[in-house]
């Protein structure tokens, strides 16, 4: 990411030390993931030690070190879509995708990731996809889910 | 001063003081992994486990973080306190079995087998070079990272710690010796943080005393003179 | 407009009537998440078409969860001079009947589920009777709103607004007398009386514990210090639960109103809300909605003119179950991880940057200005002995009609399962109702007639939590659920204690024992012994809690573990590694669908065709991975598993 960018991004909050989860949070929203550098060079923007800027990288769900695809899967696995089968859409994902849950796709189309119940669970089980909810899935649905993503 | 008890033997604690450290000071052995007076406690082991009764009432809690308190009676060996400080030691052992001290701390707490299967790690995730790296060397180089079971101690990236200044602090505070310093000729090695730092001479005697980035940092920290570290330690006292 | 005065709010108030009842036909289309997510934008646009085509003045708006989310995209009519009609269930084909017919006086009657001839005022007190005139035709065989049974025994305080305004619109919640509460309390109550209220109201906190909350307020109120915070709990961590993102998507202003008279009577200037990353919806509505009461005057320098201040800031949480916890929400908002501290001086005197902070959950929030308006006397007639007003709860799992409720303290667990949720769907048997999140736990079919309120559930093994439901029936494993738990805990747990983080971790790994066949008897006592550590010697509620889902399945399924462990049998036919999937010859019709589906190719057998009978199906244990897409895909259920 562009150091410009950063900037602006850290400036919006002040540079304040708090700022740190949503500053490192609007980063990924633009990069779909944190890059390393990215990170080092907050970390001396904002004056935090890169060891405090990395424990907060990896201690919250909503942060990725890894570099992410175009899409974005998160399987829901709440209680209610757990009871309703949502490991099984979970395993029907990966074995289509060819790939385990936190991985991304050789061909960078999908990163498929699981999240603890979206507060739909009365859809369950449910999946997200780039943010859109759906629900109500079964195996059966899932090719039919994924197609219309290039 | 305040007064407490503890197993019945009243002793004194200082304002802002913990319980632990005044069970030390007396004498009083508690086991714990996490705490060193040098750093400010941190309560993750829950080795030192007690019970606290105050106004009444019991509760079990960690003597390391719990602030000295007047008229409190800490009981250090109940039941509950040993039931609780033996399933501690056998899951610590169960994730570090290797580790020398705790084999011994579980012997000595009666635990003589594990009943869970055994991790390969060797860091009981005590936090100890972490909280010294920070709050006393301000080096700030190694850290916990991740969350929950997937917990490290670790440098940023997992790779080499590009701000330890191999000064050992970490070394010596490890209560289970897993932090190893290598010196061979000019240079010192902080192994498991990956970092190789080169020494300095001493104009005097000669020997390699310190890393040159350690000194430099130092230098520059304190605003000392640039000629400040030609010299080492005992040779300029 | 900057209201200032009492007559200015009541100028909005006439506004915002206009707005609710525009006196034409007015459609609103229920537009949370779980609307959305079933195709309600598209049901919106279909129906903006429609008006456009048909020329006639009608007015369309979105609005929030009227919580039956089971039948949702959800819109509703309402005309002057009619009964007010919900349809369920509507698709953006069926979108243009709903105008056509209604523009004829005639009603889709398949979609048709309610009407409604008067609405609940809560705030007020008050009943607002519809004047009806003309009946459409069709509309008489369908049930009242408080006749249909999943609304008959629900009593709405804390989702009083939702799907009845618009959430972007503060005239509209001031119209149903929004704000009209903090206008009392800023200028007819001192501060020591609006906590006095709220402590004799009863109201105990909505988000875990059930501490009452009027004390927290007297203790920080009291509390040392010139700068003092607010917070909101909106970090809805509990899988199964939505009550909170439903209130903040349906009915914002209800808890910055209820945030506002707290900081008041704590003497707060500043306050926080720490809502999940996870809820975007809700964090536009939020930011919208703390917009436009600053705007308004309500929010910011010196509201409603009364010389006192509030900042309230929003803060996204980074999705981290522990920063439930007070101590780990408050270092998160610092900028550090989310990690609790011990808490020997508490929050309300030493908590955000050490000063005194007072922390309640969005429910908590929003049931502040009703307990202001109606006053602590009718609030604290709603409920139990100990637990007062009501609950929301969201019933979801293996239950007909899953959604959103609320009902008054002590509603019994089968009025709530069966009377509202309608029971178990395809004829399955009902085994336990799952509360409290992963600090909860399971409650079995014996104590389906116990009351729910706080200590009841307490006294059960499990817990109020932040009010999921999450029904079971006979194909729910319990010893899976507690391994679902405890997998959710061990990477949830901060992982500073060595007993939350490895007891969490090894009661896991003992259950993944049990559910793959390896279980041993001596496994039982070692879960209660790790269960016990766990709970007593960590730091936290967090840890606290923790092993409350295996203790409390232990408790009531033992015979379920010792089925696994003793027989290798997964009674509920969920765990994968003790099943066997079988074709059943004489049901089989060799259509051949199984082959296609399995991904393993364990399937053996020939399809029959027009000219040969084809050959027999067969599965094959060593290649089959158990994943059960056979079972899902025969239309014939000539697949068991055993």
């Amino acid at each position: 990411m562009e150091a410009s960018k950063i900037d602006r991004i850290v400036r919006q909050y002040g540079a304040r030390e708090s700022a740190i989860l949503a500053i490192l949070q609007d980063i990924q929203a633009e990069e779909k993931y944190l890059p390393r550098e990215t990170l080092e060079y907050v970390s001396q923007k904002m004056r935090i030690p890169m060891v405090h800027v990395f424990r907060i990288a990896t201690f919250y769900n909503a942060l990725s070190l890894k570099p992410r695809g175009r899409h974005k899967i998160d399987v829901c696995l709440g209680t209610a879509c757990h009871v309703r089968g949502g490991d099984k859409i979970l395993d029907k994902l990966e074995r289509d995708l060819g790939i385990s849950v936190g991985e991304t796709t050789k061909d960078k189309r999908f990163t498929l990731e699981s999240v603890h119940c979206v507060g739909c669970c009365s859809l369950g089980p449910v999946a997200v996809i780039d943010g859109d909810v759906h629900g109500r899935l079964s195996q059966e649905k899932v090719p039919g889910l994924l197609k219309d993503f290039k | 001063m305040i007064p407490f008890s503890i197993d019945g033997q009243a002793v004194e604690g200082k304002e802002g003081g913990n319980v632990l450290q005044v069970a030390l000071d007396a004498g009083i052995d508690i086991p714990h992994l996490c705490f060193s007076e040098s750093v400010k406690p941190y309560g993750a082991c829950r080795l030192c486990l007690v019970e606290v009764v105050k106004g009444g009432k019991s509760k079990m809690t960690t003597s390391c973080t719990y602030p000295a308190t007047e008229g409190i009676q800490v009981l250090t060996q109940t039941e509950k306190v040993i039931r609780a400080r033996r399933m501690i030691i056998e899951l610590i052992l169960a994730m570090c079995p290797g580790d020398k001290l705790i084999q011994d701390m579980a012997k000595e707490m009666g635990v003589n087998g594990v009943r869970f299967k055994q991790d390969d790690k060797d860091c009981i995730l005590c936090g100890l070079c972490g909280r010294v790296c920070e709050e006393i060397v301000g080096a700030n180089a190694i850290q916990f990272a991740f969350r929950g079971d997937r917990r490290e101690m670790i440098p940023p990236f997992q790779g080499e710690a590009l701000s330890c200044i191999a000064c050992g602090a970490c070394v010596i505070v490890c209560p289970v010796d897993v932090i190893r310093m290598k010196e061979e000729k000019d240079e010192r090695t902080i192994v498991r943080w990956k970092r190789t730092l080169k020494m300095k001479q001493c104009k005097v005697c000669g020997n390699y005393f310190a890393p040159w980035f350690q000194l430099e940092k130092f230098k520059e920290q304190a605003k000392l003179s640039k000629d400040f570290f030609d010299v080492c330690y005992t040779c300029r006292t | 407009m900057i209201i200032r005065t009492k007559n200015d709010l009541e100028k909005i108030r006439e506004k915002g009537l206009k707005s609710l009842y525009p006196g034409a036909t007015k459609i609103s289309v229920g537009m949370a998440t779980c609307g959305l997510s079933t195709g309600a934008g598209k049901v919106y646009e279909a129906i903006q078409k429609e008006i456009e085509k048909a020329k006639v003045r009608i007015l369309l708006g979105q609005t929030g969860c009227i919580g039956f989310c089971q039948r949702e995209p959800v819109v509703d009519i309402l005309e002057p001079g009619k009964p007010r009609v919900f349809y369920q269930g509507v698709t953006s084909e069926r979108s243009g009947e709903l105008v056509q017919k209604w523009l004829e006086n005639k009603v889709v009657e398949d979609l048709l589920f309610c009407k409604m001839e008067k609405e609940d005022r809560v705030l007020e007190g008050s009943v607002k009777n519809y004047s009806i005139q003309r009946i459409p035709a069709g509309i008489n065989g369908t049930p009242h709103y408080h006749q249909v049974p999943f609304y008959s025994k629900q009593l709405k305080i804390a989702l009083r607004n939702c799907g009845f305004i618009n959430p972007d619109h503060i005239d509209e919640y001031i119209a149903r007398g929004g704000y009209f509460s903090l206008y009392r309390a800023l200028f007819e109550m001192k501060p020591e009386e609006i906590i006095g209220e709220v402590k004799r109201s009863g109201l105990r906190g909505r988000g875990g514990a059930g501490f009452p909350t009027g004390n927290k307020w007297d203790s920080c109120r009291k509390a040392k210090g010139d700068r003092k915070f607010i917070l909101c709990n909106a970090d809805e961590g509990d899988p199964g639960a939505y009550m909170d993102r439903s209130i903040l998507e349906g009915d914002p202003h209800s808890v910055i109103e209820g945030m506002i008279i707290g900081a008041y009577a704590i003497g707060a200037q500043e306050g926080f809300i720490y809502v999940r990353d996870e809820y975007p919806l809700a964090i536009q509505k939020l930011k919208i909605a703390i917009r436009q009461a600053e705007e308004a005057g309500l929010l910011g320098e010196n509201i409603f003119g009364s010389g006192f201040s509030l900042k309230i800031n929003l803060f996204r949480g980074g999705g981290a179950f522990v920063c439930g916890e007070s101590t780990a929400l408050m270092a998160s908002i610092e900028g550090k991880v989310g990690e609790p501290r011990a808490k020997h001086i508490h929050t309300t005197e030493s908590g955000l940057w050490d000063k005194p902070s007072n922390l309640n959950n969005v429910e908590t929030w929003n049931n502040i200005p009703v307990i202001v308006s109606r006053g602590a006397d009718w609030y604290s007639k709603i409920g139990t002995q100990g637990s007062k007003g009501t609950k929301v709860f969201s019933i979801v799992g293996k239950v007909k009609n899953t959604g959103l409720i609320e009902v008054p303290m002590g509603a019994t667990l089968r009025e709530i399962v069966y009377d509202i949720g309608g029971g178990v769907p395809d004829g399955k048997k009902f085994k336990a109702v799952q509360t409290g999140g992963p600090s909860g736990g399971c409650i079995p079919e014996s104590l389906i007639d116990m009351p729910v309120d706080y200590d009841q559930l307490t006294q059960v093994g499990s817990m109020m939590g932040s009010g999921g439901m999450i029904v079971m029936d006979e194909s729910t494993c319990m010893v899976d659920i507690a391994k679902y738990f405890m997998n959710f805990l061990k990477s949830e747990s901060c992982g500073k204690c060595t007993s939350c983080r490895e007891g969490t971790k090894r009661m896991h790994e003992i259950l993944t024992e049990i559910t793959e066949g390896r279980g041993t008897t001596d496994h039982i006592d070692l879960l209660k012994e790790l269960g016990w550590v766990t709970a007593e010697a960590s730091l936290c509620q967090l840890g606290a809690t923790a092993p409350n889902p295996v203790l409390s399945t232990l408790r009531y399924f033992q015979d379920e573990y010792e089925e696994h462990i003793i027989n290798k049998r997964c009674p509920a036919k969920v765990c994968r590694a003790l099943l066997r999937y079988r074709i059943l010859s004489d049901v089989c019709k060799r259509c051949g669908k199984c082959i296609k589906v399995c991904p393993a190719g364990a399937i053996t057998g020939k399809a029959k065709t027009k000219k040969e009978s084809g050959k027999p199906f067969k599965i094959g244990t060593e290649k089959c991975t158990r994943c059960g897409m056979c079972f899902e895909a025969c239309k014939f259920k000539a697949i068991e598993v055993e």
